[in-house]
């Protein structure tokens, strides 16, 4: 359960392996966290989050987990909130994709959209079940500045995002009233593995920031959460610009 | 989702002559923090309940009474509640022996109002008169004269419990059952009716005696000395202050007045008891505005004005045991963030710790008004009962104080390592492992639950967070 100073006690991460995810949970495994969901495709770096995590004093289940096989997902799930109460759901995972490689091949736009978006719609569904028939509980959604608005040099991501925040928000009304919620996060430029070689971007951040900010907004009971918190302002400028001129930033 | 489950049942309101249909409601407890949901039935009647309790879901079922109980003890997400105020009966008065017999869902105003006429009063009372029997029973409250009339089982004489299979059980104590459900925080069923032994009084006013306390030192020493000539005592601390005024107290002790003690005017209506209500507290109170210094200020005034020491005041009820209760809804002064109240007991010989924690706390910086100090009596035979021999410090806090969750936990481990415990009624916060520790026929009881329940029919938000 949720304490009164909004520290849970579970946590599932969809996308164990990410660095987001791993440092969100071990800041939850610092305060009140002993259980601990990590579901991913299975890879060393998924281990090496649980073993991380389990050192830290977490009882730590790995789970299989492919966000493009949407037709797993309930029986996935199903399996994991049949063993107790989950508190907190991170939706972590996610792919940055080769823009220019998708403009080429139409399929591998459509991977990425199917982890994204698709992934995240079904998987994003059950968990909502599951925490309505709880009656408690924060589904927290890694969405992106990049959905906010699509630019050129990424707009196939940037429109995944932008699809699954719309969701993410529509979800989190569905759950008005069900003791339920839904945040949404809008991280900028994170320097993981999935920015790794990129240069960085204006306002760049660390995971451990993003997942300061998440901690944070669970203690507030925040609907959404940018990061860093700046970024509401230079998007909400940004979100106005009139096309010809965003066409030309440098973004 | 998962695969078959059952959907959860929709309350008992398939059941006839259930009177409240089953309404989804957020609950949460007196401190406004983690709200969760839960299916609402109102049961008038013994049979509804058992309708009720037979009907659970799979996320079980739990009693509640008026919700006084700070933290998460009367809710249970995703499952059923059970508001038991509609199943408020009184369905016996011995005015000779001065025995009550009523419904679970009865609340002590109720009692007071209808008892005082007769020169009986409640054995035991709480900080605020809007409890139900249920949840006094429920959580074993104590009040100020603790130390000389013990907790509020120990008046009940017998209780009728409404169990996992939909079953009414007669207790009497000295039984497991009774024992486990004095302080059971509705987890061994729910209680029906109760009989509770009552106090004769002569009069419905109180004769005080105030002194102020310079400092933690001499408020301990003077409760030391004198404690045993009261039946009621209490003292107030005012927290915000430090350095050599840390700990600086008002006492405000005393027991029903005898006739001998009113004035001639009062005589004529000795038992009259009118308590009267201001206007609710405003809603939408920014959080933040009890800040350490606003806090600081009225501390201040208070005990300014506070006697320094005046014997036999005359108080009515009211003003001595609920000064709280004339405005209704006051836990919104503390914001949309809410609020939690610590309190814990260690037992007499660990006064260093108590200095030690008193001094944290003021040390923190914590905008909390007043806290309460009080010396407790033996403790019960309640498994889960919060009392026993030593010194109980209680004192509300906003949630929204940074460091807080640290904190408390560090002073949670102190309480341990003192050998006392923190009262579950109060608690919104606190690890299981802690709790576990402290509470040390917690095996016992969840041995008898796992014996009596082994479906988990009964549970709470407060179980689930704690491994009760
Ligand atoms: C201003 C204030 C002052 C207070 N002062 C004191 C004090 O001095 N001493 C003290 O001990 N406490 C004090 N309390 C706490 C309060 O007395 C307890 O929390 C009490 O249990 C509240 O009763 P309730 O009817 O509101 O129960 P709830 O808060 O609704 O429920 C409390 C517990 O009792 C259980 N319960 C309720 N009804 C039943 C039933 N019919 N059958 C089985 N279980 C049931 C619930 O499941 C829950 O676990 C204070 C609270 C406030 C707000
Ligand atoms: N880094 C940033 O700049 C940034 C900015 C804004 C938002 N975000 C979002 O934040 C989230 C976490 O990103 P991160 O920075 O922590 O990067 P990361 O470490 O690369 O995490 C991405 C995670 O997604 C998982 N994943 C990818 N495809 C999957 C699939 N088909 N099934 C299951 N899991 C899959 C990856 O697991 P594998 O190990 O199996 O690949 C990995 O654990 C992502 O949704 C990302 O879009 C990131």
């Amino acid at each position: 359960m949720m304490n009164a100073l909004g520290d849970p006690q579970s946590l599932l991460v969809l996308g164990g392996s990410s660095e987001i995810g791993l440092a969100t949970a071990r800041r939850l495994v610092g305060s009140r966290v002993e259980t601990v969901h990590l579901a991913g495709r299975p890879s060393p770096a998924l281990d090496a989050a649980a073993a991380e995590l389990h050192a830290l004093g977490a009882q730590v289940h790995v789970h299989d987990f492919d966000a493009s096989a949407v037709e797993t997902h309930e029986t996935v799930l199903g399996k994991i909130f049949a063993e107790g109460d989950v508190d907190v759901v991170l939706l972590a995972f996610g792919v940055l994709g080769d823009q220019e490689q998708g403009e080429r091949e139409p399929l591998a736009a459509a991977a990425v959209a199917r982890v994204n978006y698709l992934g995240a719609v079904t998987s994003g569904l059950l968990c909502a079940q599951a925490l309505r028939r709880q009656g408690h509980g924060a589904l927290v959604v890694l969405s992106s500045v990049a959905g906010e608005r699509a630019r050129r040099s990424n707009f196939i991501y940037g429109s995944t995002k932008a699809g699954l925040d719309a969701f993410a928000q529509g979800l989190g009304d569905s759950l008005h009233g069900s003791g339920a919620r839904v945040m949404v996060v809008r991280p900028g430029f994170v320097r993981t593995r999935m920015t790794e070689g990129l240069p960085d971007a204006p306002l760049a951040t660390t995971a451990d920031s993003v997942a300061e900010a998440v901690v944070s907004g669970l203690r507030r009971g925040s609907e959404t959460v940018w990061v860093p918190g700046a970024l509401r302002f230079v998007m909400s400028g940004l979100r106005h610009l009139p096309r010809p001129v965003f066409r030309r930033l440098p973004l | 989702m998962v695969t078959n489950r059952r959907t959860a049942t929709s309350c008992a309101l398939s059941a006839p002559g259930l009177s409240v249909a089953g309404m989804e409601g957020r609950l949460t407890g007196w401190g406004r923090t983690a709200p969760t949901t839960a299916r609402l039935c109102a049961p008038t009647t013994a049979a509804e309940a058992a309708a009720a309790v037979r009907a659970a879901g799979e996320r079980g079922t739990l009693a509640r009474g008026l919700g006084r109980s700070y933290g998460d003890a009367a809710q249970n997400a995703g499952g059923t509640v059970l508001d038991m105020t509609a199943l408020a009966r009184v369905l016996a008065l011995d005015l000779e022996r001065g025995l009550v017999t009523c419904e679970a869902g009865v609340s002590l105003d109720r009692l007071m109002r209808l008892l005082l006429p007769f020169g009986w009063f409640v054995p035991v009372t709480p900080g605020t008169r809007y409890v139900t029997v249920g949840g006094a029973v429920g959580a074993d409250i104590h009040g100020k004269n603790h130390h000389v009339s013990g907790s509020f089982g120990h008046h009940v004489t017998r209780m009728r419990l409404l169990t996992a299979a939909g079953e009414e059980v007669e207790l009497t104590p000295g039984e497991e059952l009774f024992d486990a459900t004095t302080g059971g925080m509705g987890l061994t069923g729910v209680i029906l009716d109760v009989t509770i032994k009552l106090l004769p009084v002569a009069t419905s006013l109180m004769s005080v005696d105030t002194e102020r306390a310079a400092d933690l030192d001499d408020l301990m020493r003077r409760l030391e000395a004198t404690d045993h000539r009261y039946r009621y005592s209490v003292a107030w601390i005012d927290l915000v202050a430090r350095g050599a005024a840390t700990g600086r107290a008002v006492l405000t002790r005393g027991d029903h007045a005898a006739i001998e003690e009113l004035t001639p005017r009062q005589r004529r209506d000795p038992l009259v008891f009118r308590p009267r209500s201001l206007p609710p507290a405003p809603r939408g109170i920014p959080g933040g505005l009890l800040r350490t210094a606003t806090v600081g200020a009225f501390n201040e005034l208070w005990y300014r004005r506070a006697p320094r020491d005046r014997r036999g005041q005359l108080q009515r009820i009211g003003a001595f045991f609920h000064p709280l209760d004339g405005v209704p809804e006051w836990n919104r002064v503390y914001g949309p963030g809410g609020f939690l109240q610590y309190q814990f007991v260690v037992p007499y010989g660990q006064e260093a710790t108590l200095r030690s924690i008193v001094e944290q706390l003021s040390r923190h910086g914590c905008p909390s008004f007043l806290a309460v100090l009080k010396r407790f009596g033996e403790g019960g035979p309640g498994w889960l009962s919060f009392p026993m021999p030593g010194w109980t410090l209680a004192l509300d806090l906003p949630a929204s104080v940074p460091g807080l969750g640290p904190l408390l936990d560090r002073l949670d481990e102190q309480v341990l390592a003192a050998g006392g415990r923190v009262y579950l009624a109060k608690d919104s916060r606190m690890r299981p492992r802690t709790l576990a520790a402290m509470y040390p026929r917690l095996a016992d009881f969840r041995a008898l639950r796992a014996r009596i329940d082994p479906h988990g029919v009964f549970t709470s938000d407060l179980a689930r967070r704690l491994a009760l």
